[in-house]
């Protein structure tokens, strides 16, 4: 990681001194070398001096495109939390190793806009001047608007200790990509309704342009064309091509999900598998932006239905317009899910990273111990079965992080790409932006056409070749697919490229710094490294190639939309939803085309005549050589989409530069055009994080506090935990409901599960119980009222006296049997020291656990339980066994009960079999109760 | 103000430390049968017989088949001489039908719905392989349940009890009156049988509620008013009779108290049980011994519960067990007088909600018994609460517990919980070498 070993030192030392000072002076005699972290509160933890922050925290930044490296939220969203730490700063530094800019928007002599799928960055980075280290997790987003239709973001988690970083950088990368997952999933399906939206807008223009056309065409009869009627003309057929590009778009976007099921290791929940969609444009300089379409000022209400807007072909500056925000982009379901998930890693990590540790290697040595395992521990963790390699991986960390220990200044594990080749991928990653993004609107019209399903599908497969080969050039951390990808990546690279004018200028724009300290990837598979940095300088194209020879490979561009019917009939809902309301529209087409925006309603005739002449048609003269006639390109549509933007550029009829621009605009558009899933993104959700941990954190950690409350308040709490620790039902009985639930949820920690289910507490009760509820439940809040029905519950409380303690809520009162074991008072001291419920929580665990072991060795021990010879008498194993609870294991009077009864559940729960529930056995003594009063 | 005798929550005597419910029936449970060592089967009011696994609570069949409440049932099990032992259940229900069910595999074999009435006792004449059923009349079948012989009606209560006697007679009660009825073999086989009136015994003053056979030559019963007659098996006469339970020859200490609150329900004899000396029997609240040889009642708990006894058992080990309405099951030891029981324990009960067991004191009752009339007492070693209501019926199962039915629908199962402990530990370990955990693994 930090190669800067000055990182933290130093800044920490002058603090100390300081504080050092300011201690009262102390006799000679008396001076003890003090403890180095004396002044941090005692607490040789508090080691995090450098940083300029009091906690971990994460960090939303995005790559404006207008404003550059932003921050955009903090979780917690609490400004103490980041304290003086410049996030503008730490920003700029993490979104400047962002190694994806990989291509996105249209690809020069390809037809039609394609979409690359680019996994998700992962890079630690460090950073002296905030004493910050921080996994970085590069995500880009889909948004129309945007330049390239990218809006690159990162998350990062930020902490000042480096080996947490570090030793934890699976667990991090595995819950980021979760998150990440979650949100590109919203963002997906945002950007598919956002699409259908413009369609609709691009329908209903195309409608009234075509309708003024027919107008001017009708009041001229000249029989020669107008300007106007040219300029129409144009607009229209600029429509049209918008249209087809835009449904090329929703088409890739939608049909995401089917192509990543190709992916033979696709696992739809697991992020780390997923090649996302990503778009990268995200380095573009903000000045060369000039070409960005505004963005529309329609505001999407998630009203079902919705009115098509006419789009004027009104260019905007793109400083005019307001780029979403990241709430906007995502749908807002996937975004709570996503801060949601984000919020839980914040808990996750927060803390000393030796707490994180032992939690996990704790976690899996419970998972070993099977057989005891279910008495006291977390049911739901014991269910969720994390990935056996997560365990080793942190294993692995953990004999890292002790090598490095070791080693101060030992250099970082894994691969460090080298600096330089670093550089040279961000680089020529922008030029292929560029290229693409150089002008936004969709110039050309066409008519709604008619797709044919099985080149679709042909078309599929050459976008998910070439995504992945594209995505994956750069990888960081790369999983070995992207290794698999590369060759073909270079082999497309190689290929020839159409020239395009634009790839010299885009470059120089596109430059940016690099911090020079301390940027380190982590990557298994150093893709990047394969390829040759010459080639990428070049060729800085060579991405952008392989959509196009995809397109070749499979004989040409045409798709259509249909590839599962409900896309089809998507499809067709669209083209028939268009209604005539009017509505200003702020997607502008080609705003960099005056002629175009400003011409009045051309006529349809002239487009027969040729007039216009669609750009795409004429670029791709082996499969498509057709295309170029104008009466033909209407037909032509359903096929080839006349997404051959690129050839536009250069080699459009009409020639003039706005006109080629715009063209060029329509690539970009069609470029991220992207075929996600909005469809499918509902069965898509990702699993909210960890619902059942997260609730569980809370749990124990108000647990151990009202279980601490309760050890202090009421002197006869080890009898009343004895009890439960026992098998005894313990009923806390109360008038008001929240202090007898309170009293449960404290008492709870002390439960021994009976099964594999939920633990045995009932919260509230308020019928009578019955024999049948102490065989299930083994802490139950119970209502006292009034009533006759309240005289009922008492009834049967005193009847079945014999089978439960009660804690009496209102009069302070405990009637249970007498306790006289030790295990208790240490499990229960009321003059305990600890503070916190957390850590009160893990003290009472840690009894726990040895009271398990040691009924787990009781339970297992043979001749304890049965007869060493036929012929011995029970009453000499009897003895046999009390001299090992009392002698062995160290057991004194009720203590024994305790053990012999975790040691029966250990056996019930062994030896029964699954396919049999099993009667509940409810055990119980014949023993005196007493009454306790505080 | 009670005077029941109550142990407190510390009972050494008392192996039942752990209980299984076993839940399935709808309506008041009123019939627990054993069908052989380790299953028994359970019936009442909702008109379902259970069977249930003895050692493991395992509900091992449901059989569904009557339509109203059920009125009697006995084990109708094939002789021992056969190759296979066929268990076989008789159930007989107020839809006046009579059920055969088969134990293993859990079906109906046979169905009869010829009845005139309600069948309200079953008695399997193993000896003769023949069973009656007895309601308005007495009927006999045979295994294949072809009707040989049936009697005229009798009376249209019915018959309440039946039991067998020596020389293939039988005993039934109907209404005050006792009639003896005797098998004769048909001339024309085997298999043929006529049933004649032998006698009708008159001596009862109400109703006989219960009949019992105490051994080969005696039989006795008990009525409403609370007569216990002892009769000769043979030639049908009366040996011996009490009538005075409340007597205060009897019980002479409580003897105020008794009138006070006399009435045919405190007296009445729910149900008689013995053993080669003894009668047992269940009178009102009280439990009485009475001893065949002395002629009289040797030892009485009076109250032995808060209400009505509904059955009482006498196991093999000087212990009785007695169920009553009051809910609960209690296990009483028949001691003799010398030796003076042991101090009874404090409880250590408090009574902290206002109210609860009005009696405080443990063991009063005991202490109340007479030194010079009884030379037995019955001393309280345990009782088992479990049940919310009347418990009908216990059965007991000598090693693998007491299964106890009641009113609240459920049946439990009270087991030995250091018995339960061991066995457990047992099939751990034989689960352990099955799994060859017990091999070292290098």
């Amino acid at each position: 990681m930090i190669s800067a070993p000055d990182v933290v030192a130093f800044t920490r030392e002058e603090e100390l001194e300081d504080e050092l000072c300011s201690e009262p002076p102390l006799p000679e005699e008396y001076s003890v070398p003090l403890f180095p972290f004396a002044s941090h509160g005692a607490n040789p933890w508090a080691k995090v001096a450098g940083s300029k922050f009091t906690r971990d925290f994460i960090l939303i930044s995005e790559f404006s495109e207008q404003v550059g490296p932003q921050p955009l939220l903090t979780i917690p969203d609490d400004a103490k939390v980041s304290g003086t730490f410049d996030l503008n700063y730490f920003s700029l530094r993490i979104m400047s190793v962002d190694y994806q800019a990989s291509f996105v928007g249209h690809p020069p002599g390809s037809a039609y806009p394609k979409l690359n799928f680019v996994e998700d960055s992962k890079v630690v980075l460090g950073d002296s001047k905030e004493g910050a280290f921080a996994y970085v997790h590069h995500l880009t987003l889909y948004d129309l608007e945007a330049r390239g239709f990218v809006r690159p973001f990162c998350m990062a988690y930020i902490s000042a200790d480096e080996h947490k970083i570090m030793q934890q950088f699976q667990e991090l990368s595995a819950e980021f990509s979760k998150a990440s997952e979650c949100l590109k999933t919203g963002n997906r399906k945002a950007f598919a309704n956002e699409l259908e939206k413009k369609l609709k807008d691009l329908d209903y223009t195309r409608t009234v342009l075509h309708n003024e056309t027919e107008i001017q065409k009708k009041a001229n009869d000249k029989g020669y064309y107008t300007t106007q009627a040219i300029e129409k003309a144009n607009e229209l057929a600029s429509v049209e091509k918008s249209i087809i590009e835009h449904q090329d778009l929703l088409k890739q976007i939608r049909s995401y999900p089917y192509r990543k099921l190709k992916e033979s290791e696709f696992h739809p929940y697991e992020p780390e598998a997923a090649l996302d969609l990503a778009g990268t444009g995200c380095d573009q300089d903000p000045t060369t932006l000039d070409l960005v379409e505004p963005g529309p000022t329609h505001l999407y209400s998630h009203v079902p239905s919705y009115t098509p807007k006419l789009i004027k072909a009104k260019s905007a500056k793109c400083f005019d317009k307001k780029l979403k925000t990241l709430e906007e982009l995502c749908d807002i379901y996937f975004f709570t899910q996503t801060l949601d998930q984000l919020h839980q890693i914040e808990r996750t990590f927060r803390g000393d990273v030796c707490y994180l540790l032992t939690d996990q290697i704790s976690r899996a040595l419970l998972k070993q111990q099977s057989v005891t395992n279910f008495l006291f521990e977390d049911v739901s963790f014991l269910d969720e079965k994390p990935p056996e390699k997560q365990y080793r991986g942190c294993q692995e960390l953990g004999q890292d992080a002790i090598n490095r220990k070791c080693s101060e200044e030992s250099p970082a594990p894994k691969v460090v790409i080298s600096l330089g080749s670093y550089k040279s991928s961000v680089e020529s990653v922008p030029i292929k932006m560029e290229q693409d993004l150089e002008d936004s609107p969709e110039p050309k019209m066409s008519e709604s056409v008619t797709f044919e399903p099985q080149e679709n599908l042909d078309y599929l497969d050459a976008d998910i070749k070439g995504s992945i080969s594209s995505g994956e050039s750069i990888e960081v951390l790369g999983t070995e697919k992207s290794a698999g990808g590369l060759p073909k990546s270079e082999s497309q690279g190689s290929l020839p490229v159409s020239p395009s004018p634009q790839a010299g200028r885009s470059r120089v724009g596109s430059r940016r710094t690099v911090s020079e300290d301390s940027i380190e990837v982590l990557s298994t598979c150093p893709s990047e490294s394969l390829i040759p940095e010459d080639f990428k300088a070049s060729y800085p194209s060579a991405i952008n190639e392989e959509p196009y020879l995809d397109d070749d490979e499979d004989g040409g561009l045409r798709f259509t939309p249909t590839l599962n019917p409900g896309d089809a009939d998507e499809r067709e809902d669209l083209s028939q939803q268009e209604s005539l309301a009017q509505v200003d529209s702020a997607c502008c087409i080609g705003k960099e085309s005056p002629n175009f925006l400003e011409t009045e309603l051309g006529q349809k005739p002239c487009d027969e005549e040729g007039v216009v002449r669609i750009p795409p048609q004429p670029s791709r003269p082996a499969e498509q050589g057709l295309r170029g006639t104008f009466g033909g390109f209407p037909s032509h549509d359903g096929i080839s989409g006349g997404l051959l933007p690129c050839e536009l550029d250069s080699r459009y009829p009409l020639g003039s530069r706005e006109l080629s621009k715009s063209s060029l605009d329509e690539c970009s558009d069609s470029t991220s055009y992207m075929s996600s899933a909005a469809s499918t993104c509902s069965d898509r959700t990702p699993s909210p994080a960890h619902p059942a941990c997260q609730g569980s954190e809370r749990h124990k950690k108000k647990a151990g506090q009202n279980a601490l409350r309760f050890i202090r308040q009421y002197p006869f709490a080890h009898p009343a935990i004895y009890s439960l620790l026992s098998g005894r039902t313990l009923v806390v009985l109360g008038e008001e409901e929240n202090i007898v639930k309170k009293l449960v949820t404290a008492l709870s920690i002390f439960v021994p599960n009976c099964g594999v289910y939920a633990k045995p507490v009932k919260h509230w009760v308020t019928s009578p119980l019955h024999v049948v509820d102490f065989q299930k439940w083994k802490l139950i809040g119970l209502q006292r009222t009034v009533s006759p029905a309240g005289v009922n519950v008492l009834h049967a409380l005193s009847r079945y006296s014999r089978y439960i303690s009660i804690l009496d809520a209102d009069s302070k009162t405990l009637r249970c049997p007498l306790y006289k074991g030790t295990v208790v008072s240490r499990l229960a001291d009321h003059r305990t020291q600890i503070k916190r419920g957390s850590t009160y929580y893990m003290h009472v665990q840690s009894i726990l656990t040895q009271l398990c072991s040691k009924a787990f060795l009781f339970t297992f021990c043979h001749h304890l339980h049965l007869p060493i010879s036929e012929r011995e008498p029970e009453e000499s194993v009897a003895k046999r066994r009390m001299n090992f609870l009392k002698l062995q294991l160290g057991l004194a009077n009720e203590d024994i009960k305790i053990v012999q009864y975790l040691a029966e559940l250990l056996k019930l729960r062994y030896i029964q079999e699954p396919s049999q529930g099993g009667n509940p056995v409810l055990r119980f003594d014949y023993v005196p109760s007493f009454l306790y009063k505080i | 103000k009670s005077s029941v005798q109550t142990i407190g929550e510390e009972q050494i005597q008392n192996p039942y430390t752990e209980l299984i419910v076993l839940k399935g029936h709808q309506d008041i449970v009123r019939f627990l049968v054993q069908i052989d060592d380790c299953r028994f089967a359970s019936a009442g009011d909702d008109g379902i017989v259970f069977l249930w696994n003895a050692q493991t609570g395992e509900k091992l069949f449901e059989l569904h088949g009557h339509t109203q409440k059920i009125t009697a049932i006995a084990p109708f099990s094939s002789p021992d001489t056969s190759e296979e032992k066929k268990h076989l259940i008789l159930t007989a229900s107020a839809d006046r039908t009579v059920i055969v069910w088969d134990c293993t595999s859990g079906r109906q074999v046979q169905k009869v719905s010829c009845f005139h009435s309600t069948v309200k006792c079953l008695t399997v004449l193993q000896r003769l392989d023949v069973w009656l059923s007895g309601g308005s009349d007495l009927c006999v079948w045979n295994r294949k349940l072809d009707l040989l012989c049936k009697t005229s009606h009798l009376s249209d209560a019915g018959i309440s009890a039946l039991i067998e006697l020596p020389k293939n007679c039988v005993a039934a009660a109907v209404g005050k009156e006792l009639i003896i009825f005797r098998l004769i073999a048909s001339n024309y086989g085997s298999e043929g049988w006529n049933i004649l009136e032998v006698k009708r015994l008159v001596d009862h003053q109400d109703n006989i509620l219960s009949l019992v056979n105490v051994n080969d030559l005696t039989f006795a019963t008990g009525s409403h008013v609370g007569e216990l007659i002892v009769w000769d098996a043979l030639d049908w006469t009366e040996q011996a009779s009490e009538c005075n339970f409340w007597d205060s020859s009897v019980n002479p200490d409580a003897q105020t108290e008794i009138k006070l609150s006399q009435s045919p329900n405190e007296t009445s004899v729910q149900h008689l049980t013995s053993d080669e000396e003894c009668v047992f029997a269940a009178v009102g609240k009280g439990i009485y011994v009475y001893n065949l040889q002395m002629k009289r009642v040797i030892a009485c708990q009076r109250t032995a519960h808060d209400s009505s006894v509904l059955h009482i058992e006498k196991l093999p080990n000087r212990q009785l067990i007695s169920c009553s309405e009051d809910g609960s099951v209690r296990i009483w030891e028949l001691r003799e007088k010398q030796q003076l029981p042991p101090e009874p324990v404090p409880t250590g009960f408090f009574n902290m909600w206002g109210f609860g067991r009005a009696n405080k004191q443990a063991n009063q009752a005991a202490k109340k018994m007479q030194e010079n009339t009884p030379m037995y007492f019955l001393e309280l070693v345990g009782d088992l609460i479990g049940h919310s209501s009347a418990v009908q019926m216990f059965l007991y199962f000598d090693e693998l517990g007491l299964a106890t039915c009641s009113a609240d629908h459920l049946i439990i199962l009270w087991k030995d919980g250091a018995r339960e402990s061991r066995l457990r530990s047992l099939t751990l370990f034989q689960k352990l070498s099955q799994n060859g955990d017990l091999q070292l693994r290098s």
